[in-house]
């Protein structure tokens, strides 16, 4: 069935055909039709589930983790200072190993009040031990609802599947709803190896000593690094029943490409406009959009890049006192590695300023135009 | 608690296997006095009295209050509280009250220590240990949770102390209360952070000691009226109670237990540790402070209707009870003057409601 909507209501599609078990959220600009949606969904019986309409974010993700630990699937959805509040919560989530599915819509932190996108919302708990997808399309938000689910699940880690600020949270575009009875076959319900009950008391989350506290970290780390493996062969078995690929990065014109831009969210389709034009005067360009952001995909990035002769990455996002975020992480990622490709650091969009195939074009020629990677940043767009 | 057990471990089984025994003897002694003639002809007179109403004082009803507490233990030995620790009474009471088929979500408080480190834990219901404000949000979470895997038994209980209740965690309890989640909401007041060594707290009372209210600048500020707030919220059951008077607080958690919707139970647990009290004052202080009407026991259904349950006979005047606790000997008679004028405030104001109900 094909639906036009919006990016939002992608998240509660998906949320739905996940079959969510309990939903605790708290409305904030520009989530709230996530909400809406499936408050609606709820009150029809269309979807089975509880939702607990919170008094805050911190109360919205303490109450999935308490359902998630009952074995309960749960869903939420936020925002910016909405995010920035479950923060201590996120490290529970994960610590305790709840695989919670949480929208995010990247919103601008204040102050000054912003409700436009960038990235510094999500990318600032990115130490929190969540698994992050960057989306660009209303088909990949709602897909990787799904996917999150199947994921977080096998791994008992939490997901963040994150969409831009109106760019795509209100920008209606069709999308392929998919039958349910084959989601239900792609995902089953949830049946942790341990949950909270009567018949077999435990105590979750108590005291631990230095004697155990560093071995349950390690092992986070260790199912952190099983997830890029099991988004290639989930995304393949979704690809087999839904006909869409998800993986964890996609490339864009990149086999011959001389420039390699890398970009993320909707600025990752915005880019491959750019490409198209460059390529048009005759310039070898290609795109890599990075959607999964944590664990960070070192395999493809590095097999993607190695081919290039120049790598710019665009961030909407800033580590102040650093540099661009996702800046920071390729040149990680291909440090080491028999790679002496110059990678340029761009830093653009932030609060929500457009970023336009203009905004690529630009940077294409400032990085064609350098020999050297000596700025930690450059500035796309600033007013100085 | 699997591997080799260190020596002192193993004499320490021993010791509780030896109280194991005991406990189970007295058991069977208590049976069978149960099953004696002289018993029978007792507890039927007793049966016969209640049953006929007969009007006495309160005083003497209160004296008459022998129902013994059932046996069963959730709560075993080995766990971390400091001697004459009145938050551990507490919890053995609720939890006798409640049963197995029970869930807790303790947040950072003392009995997130006392339970024991990580792999133990001296409670036989399980715990969600929660972040520190969460305790009414989790618990309503655990309780969504557990309905959506079939299990609608369950009592989920926010055991928080009073930080956690009064304080830091007085959003998310007000936003479960006006939502009327199922939760049974617990709080064990020592009035003062006292996991984190004795700091001022909403909870504490005008005049105290504590280790931010220094004897130079000590509490200027009276007690925050945490159950006149939950009152507020027109939940379906909110109760006060002492662990000086098992009774009362073993029937409060079980009536609790069968109400439907967000309930608060208030339970004074006095700290030694924290009060500069000794610690076999810790039931004699929890009685005094109902005596002298402090923290009178009482009940409030719907925000409405106020029943007390203690009245003392004669109101005690509240000097001996702060005499016992070092964290007040700084006080001089003129304090002391002031915190009686306000408890006998308090104690009208609370007769006015109970009787307009």
């Amino acid at each position: 069935m094909k639906k036009v909507i919006m990016g939002n209501h992608a998240l509660s599609w998906g949320a739905q055909l996940s079959r969510a078990q309990v939903i605790a959220a708290y409305p904030i600009t520009p989530q709230t039709q996530v909400v809406e949606l499936l408050s609606e969904m709820c009150a029809s019986g269309e979807l089975n589930a509880k939702f607990i309409k919170v008094e805050s974010e911190h109360s919205a993700m303490a109450a999935c983790i308490g359902a998630s630990l009952a074995g309960a699937r749960t869903f939420t959805a936020t925002s910016a200072q909405g995010l920035t509040l479950m923060h201590e919560l996120l490290h529970w989530a994960s610590g305790g190993r709840m695989p919670v599915v949480m929208g995010n819509i990247n919103r601008a932190m204040a102050p000054g009040w912003s409700i436009w996108t960038d990235q510094n919302d999500s990318l600032s708990q990115r130490d929190t031990g969540w698994i992050q997808f960057y989306c660009a399309s209303n088909q990949e938000v709602l897909d990787t609802v799904i996917q999150a689910f199947k994921v977080s699940e096998a791994l008992l880690i939490p997901s963040m599947v994150i969409l831009d600020a109106f760019a795509l949270s209100h920008t209606y575009e069709v999308v392929d709803i998919p039958d349910q009875t084959t989601v239900d076959d792609y995902l089953p319900p949830f049946n942790p190896p341990v949950r909270l009950t009567p018949s077999e008391p435990h105590a979750f989350g108590g005291l631990t000593s230095p004697e155990h506290y560093f071995e349950l970290r390690y092992k986070l780390q260790k199912d952190m690094e099983k997830v890029p493996a099991l988004i290639e062969e989930t995304g393949r078995e979704y690809e087999r029943l839904f006909g869409r690929y998800l993986g964890q990065v996609e490339d864009y014109r990149c086999d011959d490409a001389e420039l390699i831009l890398v970009s993320s969210g909707t600025a990752g389709y915005t880019a491959r406009v750019a490409v198209d034009e460059l390529r048009d005067a005759g310039i070898k360009a290609g795109n890599l959009r990075i959607k999964l952001f944590r664990p960070f995909p070192f395999e493809r990035v590095r097999h993607i890049l190695g081919q290039a002769k120049k790598v710019a990455v665009v961030d909407r996002n800033i580590s102040y006192g650093h540099h661009g975020i996702f800046y920071q992480e390729v040149k990680s990622a291909l440090y080491g590695h028999d790679s002496h490709i110059p990678v340029f650091g761009f830093i653009t969009g932030l609060g929500g300023r457009d970023v336009t195939p203009e905004t690529f074009k630009e940077i294409a020629e400032a990085a064609l135009a350098r020999d050297k990677a000596d700025e930690d940043i450059i500035w796309i767009g600033v007013k100085r | 608690m699997k591997g080799e057990a260190p020596k002192q471990e193993l004499e320490q089984n021993q010791e509780h296997e030896k109280l194991a025994r005991e406990k189970e003897r007295g058991r069977k002694e208590r049976e069978e006095r149960e099953k004696s003639e002289e018993w029978r002809v007792r507890k039927e007179k007793e049966n016969r009295e209640t049953k006929e109403g007969k009007q006495e004082t309160s005083d003497k009803k209160e004296k008459k209050m022998k129902l013994s507490l059932p046996p069963e233990e959730l709560m075993g030995s080995g766990h971390l509280a400091c001697q004459g620790c009145g938050a551990t009474l507490a919890m053995r009471y609720v939890l006798k009250a409640l049963g197995q088929k029970t869930a807790l979500c303790i947040p950072a408080c003392c009995w997130s220590v006392i339970d024991g480190p990580f792999p133990y834990s001296s409670l036989d219901v399980p715990i969600f240990h929660c972040a520190f404000e969460t305790a009414a949000a989790s618990a309503a979470g655990l309780k969504a949770g557990l309905e959506m895997v079939g299990d609608t038994e369950t009592t989920v209980v926010a055991w928080a102390g009073d930080g956690g209740t009064f304080d830091i965690g007085i959003q998310a309890l007000s936003g479960a209360a006006e939502r009327n989640d199922d939760i049974l909401y617990i709080c064990y007041d020592n009035e003062a952070y006292m996991n984190t060594g004795i700091q001022r707290s909403s909870a504490t009372p005008y005049g105290a000691w504590t280790t931010t209210t220094p004897v130079k600048h000590f509490k200027k500020r009276p007690k925050k009226d945490i159950d006149a707030i939950m009152a507020a919220h027109r939940i379906p059951y909110l109760a006060t109670a002492s662990i000086g008077y098992p009774e009362d607080l073993y029937k409060k958690a079980k009536k609790a237990k069968e109400v439907k919707g967000t309930r608060f139970l208030h339970i004074y647990a006095p700290c030694p540790s924290g009060w500069k009290s000794r610690p076999e004052d810790t039931v004699k202080l929890a009685r005094m402070v109902v005596q002298n009407c402090i923290f009178p026991l009482y009940e409030v259904e719907f925000g409405e209707k106020y029943t007390i349950n203690i009245r003392p006979r004669e109101k005690k005047p509240i000097d001996d009870y702060l005499r016992l606790q070092g964290r007040f000997h700084h006080l001089t008679e003129e304090h002391i003057r002031m915190m009686q004028e306000e408890v006998d405030r308090n104690w009208e104001r609370l007769l006015r409601r109970a009787e307009a109900s």
